[in-house]
């Protein structure tokens, strides 16, 4: 039973990364970039939605869209001032930019929030399934945690795959030049997908704080790391593969320190994935790419 | 080649900033330090020209600037009331930045030492504090670490306790001390329960320090560990732990870790239904002020310390009012602990008759003679001594948490 | 007269010059350093950033032949430069009873701290170089978390009987008169400080030396042609697999003898410092100085490593200042506007000076 439990556990921690995740593989997908910036943009949601619920007193639901808003908002500007003008940059110096603002987001929240930690509010009703006679407990939050997850995962499929907007996305991440000539806006698409990007990283945000609801500056920069192991372990630029990445190391972490050993968990996901990749050099889902002579 | 030339180019226009920032640093070394002070400490009535300059650094910036700031916050409070009051000993503050960093904290040194500093804070957290320790010794400066807690502040030798820096002092407890405090109350308190269950952060000094003597001394006192499970850095998941000690059957919970985990933990074992005696130490101190935090997880929750915020004594409710009413924040025990510090060594230069235009070696050997000799009255404690090797020796008091305020045990 | 004549001419041939125009900055350097030092005119502060910066130059002259060099992004360099720094720990921490002169420790705990990285590198190696571009990436950012890790949850100790070790949980027994070299998490404690500046000084010539003379070799010529497009590098003969490797290689020993540098030069050391925050502090010098250009690479080094502690005076808002002037330089350096008149300004003070070549460039 207690294996059913830290399994559980495991796909609630990995439900949240996965949809950092989801964030991460959406922007390089079409971007090629590694936003390392992406975990303190969730950060920056945290804190919105912190104060939307305090010190303004507004409802859950309305909280987490005014936190998508905002981050939002701040992906594109970020989009806008710091990554266009590299658009024809090296990925590495796009890299070393985006640790840059990295870096700024999180020196700006620390000068606007202060340092010292914040708590997030309880905004789930605080009670759990009981199955097996009580033996085992599901807490709501680890229930909605992971049905989020998935409504999140179904509805950008839909939207890459059934919108002609998801369609121009996935025309630009296939080839770029091409899209153009057909006539697609490709800056446009591109700020897009910051938009699409940010905004959910608001709902990993909220999802995040709810279970573990310790607000610093430097909220995001683990789970930040996480995430992007979790979106090159499912294949980066594969949305099914951020998916199943996230699930999958947030599984593992849980079950390595259940079993194994809590000081070593994070060595063990590390290992796991350095396995996967020299089993499937792209990643669970990622598409193989044929070399160019 | 394009592309080498530009790099080349920009990094001719980075340096010529820096070169016109690096000559203006050069230049008037004095000048910009007092400025930043000046800046930094506004409230801080002038100090005349007879202040002693007192130097410090802590994690201003990163993921511990929660303790830094508290330090300089505290320290600048009570610089501004020392100074308020006229007395002969006034002081210039300068708290410098070294992110919980050995290799930070030692740039920070000797930006203080090129800024004339005489009297130190050393540092706020234990690992830098162990990296500029033999740097004072060296300099012969005096210094008092607030909230560095680790045996390798004070000692060169910290596994056998040997090669004491001599001119390094704590204000806080050692942790070992903690260790056994705490093993101490469980022992002399069984009906709270003996099966002892122990997270600790295991990549922190501080939780590391007390752990390890808890559990030597437990097993001497019938206490029974039945778990110890760790963290580290900013983990925040702690139901593989919880579930664990709540399998073993523990009856109490003893967490020799800061605030912010603490939180998390008492609420992830709420959400599971697990409800042991929970059992802090002084790191807990601060959890019923954060800010959101509801408080009803934290009823009935045992802790050591040797400050509370909501304690009844005049000194205690005039900092906390002073301190709120400037940063608008409730002060935490590292916050207590640099107010203290800053006026033990106001204490002690008066007592000791020291001037600012003394050298420091001077200076430092007087202090060292005062702190082995005085006592000490603050809001950490009263009758506080020091021994020659720098560690403090002051009561820790238990108090349980009771309808949201701390409320003092009666032994 | 005439040899003489025909030496400096190859010096500051165009192939050479920039390797040239490297020992210049480090030995001009040095001397003025030294200089100031003896005039006095040098603060504390920065004469503590002495040291660091000689193992940052070293650890990123290594990581740039990985990455420029050899073009693979490598995000594991701080992983290495634990390895060294531990194991220089170490060797100095036990060598101390028996070779009291603290030199000849150093240099031992350099070697040892290289060979070890060097050791590391080749078995993290196979694995690693099988891999391409990001994929690579995240798996020498891997290996560098699990090394931290590991040396996270290492216990060992030095006493009469010889080394303890133990793994995950502490325990050693030390003897009377023993000392825990690497207590875990806590890291190494009380650690006598013998790094020095000139040995410093003289790490980083020696990397000089050795990634010039790799580059300008035939095993160097492979490793760029293997960059720039592997499969025409395969058809030519040359073994991917192994050009890689030794570039990866001979990266990680660098970064080894710079931790063991670094290592003795602080009192105290903790594994977490070696993150990877670390990494990408070194690959931002790197990518700032110029993908394969080592005299880049240290200038932007001591700049960077500078910078912080410059910015000082602005208090809490130093560190957002140093974000905002990366970020700036980023952009700067890849504007088309910017880099047309940063080359009109190098052409025009060329054409002054060599106004052939300048037409050669053309």
């Amino acid at each position: 039973m207690a294996f059913l439990s830290y399994l559980i556990n495991g796909l609630s921690l990995g439900s949240v990364y996965a949809i950092i995740a989801l964030g991460y593989t959406m922007v390089y997908g079409i971007a090629k970039m590694l936003n390392f910036a992406h975990g303190d943009i969730m950060m920056v949601g945290a804190y919105v939605a912190f104060f939307a619920l305090t010190s303004f007193g507004i409802p859950v639901i309305p909280s987490v869209l005014l936190s998508m808003l905002a981050t939002t908002v701040l992906g594109v500007v970020i989009e806008r001032l710091a990554y266009k003008p590299l658009r024809h940059a090296t990925s590495l110096s796009v890299l070393i930019t985006a640790i840059g603002v990295s870096y700024f987001l999180q020196n700006g929240a620390q000068l606007l929030w202060s340092s010292s930690t914040k708590v997030f509010p309880a905004i789930i009703s605080n009670g759990s399934v009981k199955l097996f006679g009580g033996e085992l407990q599901i807490s709501y939050l680890t229930l909605v945690t992971i049905v989020v997850c998935i409504a999140v995962m179904v509805c950008l499929t839909l939207f890459i795959n059934k919108t002609k907007t998801g369609m121009a996305m996935r025309a630009c991440s296939e080839d770029k030049g091409a899209a153009t000539l057909m006539g697609i806006n490709v800056n446009m698409i591109i700020s897009i997908t910051f938009a699409i990007g940010s905004g959910i990283a608001a709902i990993a945000a909220v999802l995040l704080c709810a279970t573990y609801p310790t607000l610093s500056p430097t909220l995001g920069s683990m789970p930040g790391i996480k995430a992007f192991t979790a979106a090159v372990f499912g294949g980066i630029g594969s949305i099914p593969g951020a998916f199943l990445g996230g699930l999958m190391l947030g599984v593992i972490e849980i079950l390595a320190k259940a079993y194994v050993s809590t000081q070593l968990s994070d060595a063990i996901v590390f290992a796991v994935l350095i396995i996967v990749l020299l089993i499937k050099p792209t990643g669970l889902l990622g598409r193989k790419l044929s070399e160019k002579v | 080649m394009k592309f080498e030339k530009l790099l080349k180019g920009g990094l001719a226009a980075l340096m010529a900033v820096s070169m016109a920032a690096c000559s203006g640093g050069n230049s008037g070394t004095t000048e910009t330090t007092t400025t930043t002070d000046g800046g930094e400490t506004t409230t801080e009535t002038t100090a005349g020209a007879g202040a002693f300059k007192l130097g410090g650094s802590g994690p201003l910036s990163g993921g511990a600037a929660v303790y830094g700031n508290a330090v300089k916050n505290a320290a600048e409070l009570a610089v501004a009331e020392i100074n308020a009051k006229g007395g002969a000993i006034q002081f210039e503050l300068n708290m410098q930045d070294d992110e919980h960093d050995a290799e930070k904290a030692v740039n920070a040194y000797n930006a203080l030492k090129d800024w004339g500093m005489q009297v130190s804070l050393c540092t706020v957290t234990s690992a830098p504090g162990a990296a500029v320790a033999p740097l004072y010794q060296e300099d012969q400066t005096f210094a008092i670490t607030p909230s560095g807690s680790s045996l390798a502040v004070i000692f060169a030798d910290a596994d056998n306790q040997t090669g004491e820096y001599g001119n390094v002092f704590q204000m806080c407890f050692t942790d070992p001390n903690q260790g056994v405090a705490s093993a101490d109350y469980l022992s002399a308190h069984k009906d709270l329960g003996t099966k002892v269950a122990v997270i600790y952060k295991n990549d922190d000094n501080y939780s590391t320090g007390i752990y390890n003597k808890f559990v030597s001394e437990a097993k001497e006192k019938g206490l029974e560990i039945v778990y110890a499970g760790t963290f580290a850095g900013e983990d925040n998941d702690f139901n593989v732990q919880l579930t664990k000690a709540k399998e073993e059957g523990a009856e109490i919970l003893f967490l020799p870790i800061y605030y912010q985990p603490a939180s998390t933990i008492l609420k992830q074992a709420n959400d599971m239904d697990y409800k042991p005696v929970v059992f802090g130490v002084d790191g807990m101190d601060g959890i019923l002020s954060m800010e959101g935090f509801d408080t009803s997880l934290a009823e009935g929750v045992y802790l050591l310390t040797p400050f509370s915020a909501d304690a009844s004594d005049d000194l205690t409710k005039n900092f906390v009012k002073n301190y709120q009413d400037k940063y608008g924040e409730i002060p935490n025990q590292f916050a207590a602990d640099a107010y203290d510090a800053v006026y033990a060594i106001a204490q002690a230069l008066e007592a000791a008759g020291c001037t600012n235009d003394m050298s420091n070696a001077d200076i430092c050997s007087a202090l060292c003679k005062q702190f082995t000799s005085m006592t000490f009255n603050g809001l950490t404690g009263t009758d506080v001594t020091w021994n020659p090797k720098g560690e403090v020796s002051k009561a820790p008091k238990a108090v349980i948490i009771e309808n949201g305020v701390y409320v003092g045990v009666e032994d | 007269m005439k040899t003489e004549n025909n030496f400096f001419k190859k010096l500051f041939a165009k192939n050479y010059r920039s390797r040239t125009i490297s020992f210049l900055i480090i030995i001009v350097g040095y001397i003025a350093v030294e200089a100031l030092m003896m005039s006095g005119n040098l603060s504390s502060m920065f004469q503590s950033l002495l040291v660091p910066v000689t193992c940052y130059i070293v650890a990123a002259i290594g990581l740039n032949l990985n990455v420029g060099v050899s073009g693979e992004l490598n995000l594991g360099q701080a992983g290495f430069m634990c390895i060294g720094a531990f194991s220089g720990v170490c060797v100095s921490g036990a060598l101390a009873p028996f070779i009291s002169n603290g030199i000849v420790r150093l240099l031992l705990a350099i070697i040892v701290g290289a060979a070890l990285a060097a050791l590391f590198g080749m078995i993290i190696g196979i694995p690693v170089l099988k891999l391409q571009g990001d994929y690579l990436a995240i798996v020498t950012l891997a290996f560098g978390e699990i090394i931290k890790s590991l040396i996270n949850n290492m216990y060992i100790g030095f006493d009469s009987e010889g080394f303890q070790f133990s793994f995950v949980e502490n325990k050693l027994h030390l003897g009377p008169g023993g000392k825990a070299l690497i207590s875990g998490p806590m890291g190494a404690t009380g650690t006598e400080r013998i790094s020095t500046f000139m040995i410093g000084v003289l790490l980083i010539l020696a990397a000089l030396f050795i990634v010039y003379n790799l580059m300008y070799s035939r095993s160097g010529r492979a490793i760029m042609a293997c960059r720039d497009n592997r499969i025409a590098a395969e058809s030519v003969g040359i073994h991917v697999a192994n050009t890689k490797m030794l570039a990866f290689v001979v990266s990680a020993s660098l970064a080894g003898a710079a931790g063991a540098l670094y290592g003795l030069n602080y009192s105290t050391l903790v594994p977490s410092k070696f993150g990877f925050n670390l990494s990408i502090l070194i690959l931002v010098y790197v990518v700032l100085g110029g993908l394969g250009n080592m005299t880049g690479t240290i200038i932007s080094t001591i700049v960077l490593v500078l910078l912080p502690e410059l910015l000082r005076g602005l208090a809490d808002y130093r560190m957002i200042i140093y974000a905002v002037i990366l970020i700036i330089t980023m952009i700067l350096t890849n504007n088309d506007t910017f880099k047309g008149w940063i080359a009109k300004l190098k052409n025009s003070l060329s054409f002054k000076k060599q106004p052939k070549e300048a037409e050669a460039h053309e």
